[in-house]
Formats: C-alpha cells, structure tokens, sequence
C-alpha cells in the first residue's frame, strides 16, 4: 500500500540526509519526497510517500521516530487527509492541438501559465492519482518537460501534526 | 574548552592518536592533569579500547581522532559500538571550517561517512556550542538504547585564541529525542498473565539486560519464577551462568537443551533482545506453538523479525520491577504440575550433554580444554574479551559467567581485531582485575600494534591465543560446506613466532603444546601478576564448534558433532 508520511524536522544541517541515508540504508523505497521550511524556522516539514506492508511502514515509522533530528511524524493515509501535487509541463501544441490541449486543461482545471507560438506550459494541481489522469489523457501531444514537486499533505479536520 | 567540559562531564579517560587537526586540543591535554589520554597505536584500538571499558563499567567510552585517515580508523570501531549499542563518544577533528568541501589535506566527511553507524552525530560551527553539543552528546549515547555519538570539530572551532564565555550546562533537553521510561501497565499486566498460565515457559535474555543494569532484577524475576533462561551472546553474565536454571547459550552455537526449550516452548519471554537471525535460524519456523512476550527499551526492535504477541516498550529495569510486583498480586498461579513436566523434558535434553568435551590423543589440547582451565585458575571471576572466530564460540560455551559485564566481545559486527584492544580498555578501567583476551592468532594480527600501548601503561593483560593456525571458523565452514577445500583460510608455514613478537614488544610470551602441561604454564602465566603474558597455546587444528544450527531449518535442527545431527 501507497503511505504518505509527514514529518517535522529539525532544520539542522545534515537532518534531510540522515532521513533519507534510513531508507536507502534499510532498503525502503521513496516515491516522492518534498520539503520545505515551515512558519517556525527552527522546523521543516518533509513529505515522504512510499509502499509497504503494514509491517514494514510500522518499522519505517519507527526507525523515523528514532532519529534524533526527528520531531514528529504522522502516517497521514491511516486517517482521512488531504494530498496535493503540482506538476508543470511542458508541451508542443500547434494547429488543432492548441485546442485540444486547451479543453483538456480545463477539464483538469489546470492553468495554461506560459505560452509560445508552438509551446504550452500548464500547471496542474491535485492529488499525484489526478496528474496521472492528466498525462494519460494528453497522450498523443508530444511532452516536452514534466518537472513534479512530489506529495504534500495535511490531515483533515482538527488532527494537525505540530510541536 | 572542549577537554574542561569532558572533565565536567566526569570524563577521566580519553582513548586517542593525534594529527594536525586535533593539535589545539593535544595542547589542551598538555596543559591539564584531570582528564587521562592514553595514546594507542592505530584509531582502530582506540575505538575499541573505549568500547572494552564502557562495556565493563557502564561508563561510555571516549576517542579523540584527528581528521581524514585518523577518522577513518575509527569507522570499524564505531560499528562496532553500533551494533552492540555501547555507549561511545568519538570526537574527530576536521579541516578549517573555511576548507570544508574543498578536499583539503585529510579532509573527509566523517558526519557522512559513519550516518549509518551511529545514534546521532554533530559538527560543531562555533567554539561557543562546544559545552553544549558535548553535554547532548553524552546524553544521546548513554540513554535510551545506548550508542555512538560523533562529534566532529574543525580545528578553527578549537583555536584556542578564540575565547568565549564557558559554562557547563546542568541538564539537557531535546524535543526530538525522548528515552521511553516504564513499560505501558496494561501491556506488561498482559504479559505477566500468560507467563503465569504458560506451560512451557522460557525466558530469552540479551544485551539489552547488560546495558539496562538490568542482571539482579532479572534474576530475582526468574528465579521466582523457577523456569528455564537462557541467554544471549550478548546477554551472557545478565543471569549468573553455574545456576541450574541456566540453560546455557543459545542460537547458533547454543546449548541443546537452551534451543530445544526455545523451539518447544509455549511462552518466550525475550528482554532486550532483538531476535537476531544468528539467534532464530529460519525465522518462519521460529518457535512455532509460542506466545511472544518482547521487553526493549527500542521500539524499532520489537516486531522487526518475529512479531511479538505482547509488546512492551520500556526500560529493563521498570518492567521488570513492574512485573514482580504484578506476579504478587496475581490471582493467576503458576501450574507446577505442568513445569514440573517440562523441567523433566529439558532435564531429559540436557543428558544429551551437548559441550562434551571428547579428549584428543596423544596429549593434544582441545580448545574447549583451554576455556576450562582458564576458568577454573580465575575462579571464573576475570574480565574476558574475545576476538572473533571459533576461539570466541569456546570462550562463550565454555566459561560460566556468573556476573554481568565481564564477558566483553563483539556480537553483532563480529569484529576481528576487538578482543586486545578491548581488554586493554577493560584494564584501564579496573587496573587490578585480571582482564583475559581469549583471541585466535588470526584476530591477534589484525591490533597486535597495541603490545606496544600496554607496555607504555603498564597494562598487565592476559592473552589466551587459541592457535589453531588457521581462519579457523572459516576453515570450519569450508569443511561442511565447500567440500573442505580451504581457500586461503590457512598459513600454518608463515605463522610468526608469537614468544619472540611478545619479547620484541618487552613482554613474556610462553607456548604450551601439551594437555599434560597446560594448567601449570597457565598457572605460571597468570601468576606474573604485572606484566602482560602472551600464551600460544597449540590446539588440535581440527576441531569445530558445536553445536551447530543446521541452516534453514529451525531452532531444534543442529549438528551436535562430526557425525550425529537431531
Ligand atoms: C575484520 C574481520 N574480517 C573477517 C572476518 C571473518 N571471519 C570470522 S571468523 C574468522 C577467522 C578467525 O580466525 P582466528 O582469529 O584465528 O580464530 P579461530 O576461528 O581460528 O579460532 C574470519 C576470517 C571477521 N569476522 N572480521
Ligand atoms: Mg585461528
């Protein structure tokens, strides 16, 4: 099963590394990974989707939380919660294409955000399944860039993942 | 600044080898009397000479290395620590701050380089964190499970016309970081309730219970009780080995009756054990008809190989209390009828006699008859540490340990080239014990250099070599799987003179090739009260260690000699 597992961070040099050097170290996978400082400068909150079985993300969580540069951390697909991703892509898009790619756009609500005589750059946003469905359906317009921020993610309703 | 708040800290040994980027707190050393530097031969033996004293006082262990090659050394040793969590703090220099990342002379990432082999590590930016980072550090290492901790210093940090104003924090807090204290009182009620009722009841100890302090608690435990323990390699002394509940060692060179009681059993208690797979053999027939009852300070060591039925996450110490008391108050009682029957089935396994020692002819000594005499002319009371190999299996089945931290060797890295180094450790931190490293001539080779530091120190250590004049556990493993062909596990033709190598460094050596002879040159040798004997003592260069776990099978499949097998 998919997980995303959000964590906050002491923002020390060296932290990210020690995050990451565990799954590599004990051969757990990393789908996507974002991080970025939160409104305490002292913390970062980092993102981190991966697949396991219940066994090995209980092992992940707990070798996580034993990192000493390890605040907190919450396995936000254990309960209802909200993930978000942006993607900007690239695209050539002349003639009947423009349109096409134009209609799938709003269909997905995604942005046209740049445009050239023969290129689009559209931003979407939403869940990574979403972005997915997006390329799927542009498939036959030729790609020229595709550039993924990776899951971010909150819990929904009152669970908030804080110090 | 950096050696005033290792004396604050209560340090009063440091192991360590200088270099350029250390210098300024060489000076530092130069210029005060509190804190002891002992000046070894190679990183390598520093970092184990901590390790030997933080595992036979409790104390943790500090190295001070210089940067690149000096850092780099002391890798193995850290792993070491790592693996077994022993408290360790190793202090490296590093290049200038301005310098960092530029490959400077003996520059290398040592925060990098030892991530996966330690509990947390820092580098300190401003001489003005020193006091700090030191009193985290040592905090970190020694709760908790317990482990290495680096600090890594550029040699700006340390400059010593750098001032700033010094003090010594009393307390740390982490909000990162918190040590798990008592057990959750449900979990542990939950326990106490199956190990009353169980049938067939055994309790599983490991290192967990050394480094808890958690040995007389344990044995009060058990011996109320009354049923069957046995421990681990690591946990050897936690219950008091000559006791006759004691089932011996267990796992791959455990005892019959210790794996047999594991693999029929209906209840395992494990404390501070981490079901290791040199434990377990094949983890899916792992004690099959057991409840799994697992006591550890590191959540991320329950349930990690074995799922435990019962898991508690707690300090040894507090669970344990936490259970007696709940044993008392129990309605539960326990069913004699019942132990009575599977102390006469273990009973029944122990006949077997599984570390019979079968005589060698010709006055030939066996290695296992070694062990024995060792123990019987230190009344079994010395500080043994061991290198690796067949030697360190002898060590564990064939000296009874009655008391915690007296066996010192390195379980989980298996680390060749421990067993000296650790046992000079242990002689610093007990100047007058006697302190035995139990070692092979090919481990010896591998941190001989020290003969040197224990000659400076005036350190009286006894080393038992085993020569079998062979990789002798390698050669064993040849033997039953490779058709005995021995690819380069053996060099009996370029072998040193080990009395002449021990007399070149200013010490004794002694050789002893006859059984007839062995209890009375060992007496001699031990006798020489200050001075460091080495004792080549020949062994028949064919034996094995048995028993053996048959791999793939479970715990109850072993080869118990050349020719019977369960
Ligand atoms: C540093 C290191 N290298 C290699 C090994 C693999 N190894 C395990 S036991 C052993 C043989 C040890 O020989 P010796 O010290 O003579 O002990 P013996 O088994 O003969 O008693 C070897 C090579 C190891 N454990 N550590
Ligand atoms: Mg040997």
């Amino acid at each position: 099963m998919r997980h995303i597992i959000s964590i906050l961070l002491e923002n020390e040099p060296g932290a990210l590394s020690r995050v990451v050097g565990l799954f590599s170290q004990r051969n757990y996978n990393i789908e996507s990974l974002t991080v970025a400082p939160t409104e305490d400068h002292t913390l970062s909150r980092l993102t981190i989707t991966t697949v396991g079985d219940d066994r090995k993300i209980e092992q992940i969580t707990k070798h996580l939380n034993k990192l000493v540069d390890v605040v907190k951390l919450v396995d936000l697909t254990e309960g209802a919660h909200i993930e978000r991703e942006l993607m900007l892509i690239k695209v050539k898009a002349t003639g009947a294409q423009r349109d096409e790619v134009n209609r799938t756009a709003d269909i997905f609500r995604a942005q046209i955000v740049d445009v050239t005589s023969t290129i689009y750059s559209i931003q979407v946003v939403g869940t990574s399944a979403k972005l997915d469905a997006f390329l799927a359906a542009i498939n036959g317009i030729t790609i020229l860039e595709v550039a993924r921020t990776g899951v971010s993610g909150v819990s929904r309703g009152e669970k908030v993942l804080s110090v | 600044m950096l050696i005033r708040a290792l004396h604050d800290e209560g340090v009063e040994l440091i192991y360590g080898y200088p270099g350029g980027a250390v210098l300024h707190i060489y000076d530092a050393i130069f210029n005060q009397d509190k804190v002891e530097h002992i000046l070894v031969r190679h990183e390598q033996a520093a970092t184990h000479a901590a390790d030997g004293y933080a595992r036979a006082t409790g104390r943790p262990g500090v190295v001070l290395v210089t940067s690149g090659p000096g850092a780099t050394n002391a890798v193995t040793g850290i792993a070491t620590a790592f693996m077994d969590s022993i408290p360790m703090i190793v202090i490296s220099g590093q290049v200038d701050s301005s310098l960092i990342g530029s490959d400077g002379f003996q520059e290398t990432d040592m925060v990098g380089i030892s991530r996966p082999i330690v509990k947390h590590s820092f580098m300190v930016q401003n001489p003005a964190d020193i006091p700090n980072i030191v009193k985290k550090a040592f905090y970190i290492a020694t709760t908790g499970r317990p482990g290495p901790v680096v600090i890594d210093i550029p040699k700006d940090v340390t400059d010593p016309s750098k001032k700033f104003k010094y003090s010594y924090p009393e307390s740390v807090k982490l909000r990162s970081y918190s040590v798990p204290a008592k057990g959750h009182t449900g979990q542990i009620k939950k326990a106490v309730e199956i190990l009353l009722a169980a049938k067939r009841p055994i309790l599983y100890t490991g290192g967990g219970v050394i480094q808890g302090e958690g040995s007389a608690l344990l044995t009060e435990l058990t011996q109320k009780l009354g049923y069957p323990i046995t421990n681990t390699l690591m946990g050897l002394g936690a219950y008091p080995a000559t006791d006759k509940q004691f089932l011996g060692m267990l796992g791959m060179h455990g005892t019959y009756e210790a794996n047999m009681a594991m693999h029929f059993s209906d209840v395992v208690l494990g404390i501070g054990v981490r079901f290791d797979d040199r434990v377990t053999n094949t983890i899916s027939k792992f004690c099959p008809g057991a409840k799994i009852l697992h006591v550890d300070i590191d959540p991320a060591s329950i349930s990690k190989t074995v799922a435990a039925d019962v898991p508690i996450v707690g300090s040894v110490t507090s669970v344990i209390e936490d259970m007696l008391e709940l044993i008392k108050s129990s309605d539960t009682k326990i069913d004699r009828k019942a132990l009575d029957l599977w102390w006469k089935q273990i009973d029944g396994w122990r006949e077997k006699d599984s570390l019979k020692v079968v005589p060698a002819e010709n006055d030939v000594i066996k290695p296992q008859q070694v062990i024995q005499c060792l123990y019987e002319i230190t009344n079994g009371d010395a500080y043994v540490s061991s290198d690796v190999g067949q030697h360190q299996m002898f060590a564990a089945q064939y000296y009874k340990f009655d008391k915690p931290r007296r066996w010192i060797n390195s379980g989980g890295l298996g680390t060749m080239g421990f067993g000296f180094p650790a046992a000079m450790g242990v002689q610093l931190a007990f100047p007058d014990a006697v302190s035995v490293c139990v070692t092979g001539e090919g481990s010896f080779q591998m941190n001989l250099q020290e003969l040197a530091t224990c000659l400076q120190y005036n350190l009286p250590v006894k080393i038992v070599c085993l020569n079998n004049q062979a990789l002798g556990m390698v050669k064993q493993w040849q033997d039953m799987q490779y058709g005995g062909r021995y690819s380069h596990s053996t060099y009996a033709e370029s072998l040193p003179d080990f009395i002449k190598l021990a007399e070149a460094y200013g010490h004794v050596g002694m050789r002893i090739e006859k059984l007839s002879e062995l209890k009375q040159k060992m007496t001699e040798a031990f006798a020489l009260k200050d001075r460091l004997v080495f004792i080549d003592v020949m062994v028949d260069p064919m034996e094995h260690v048995y028993p053996m776990a048959i791999k793939g099978g479970s715990m109850k499949d072993m080869i118990l000699s050349k020719t019977e097998r369960t």
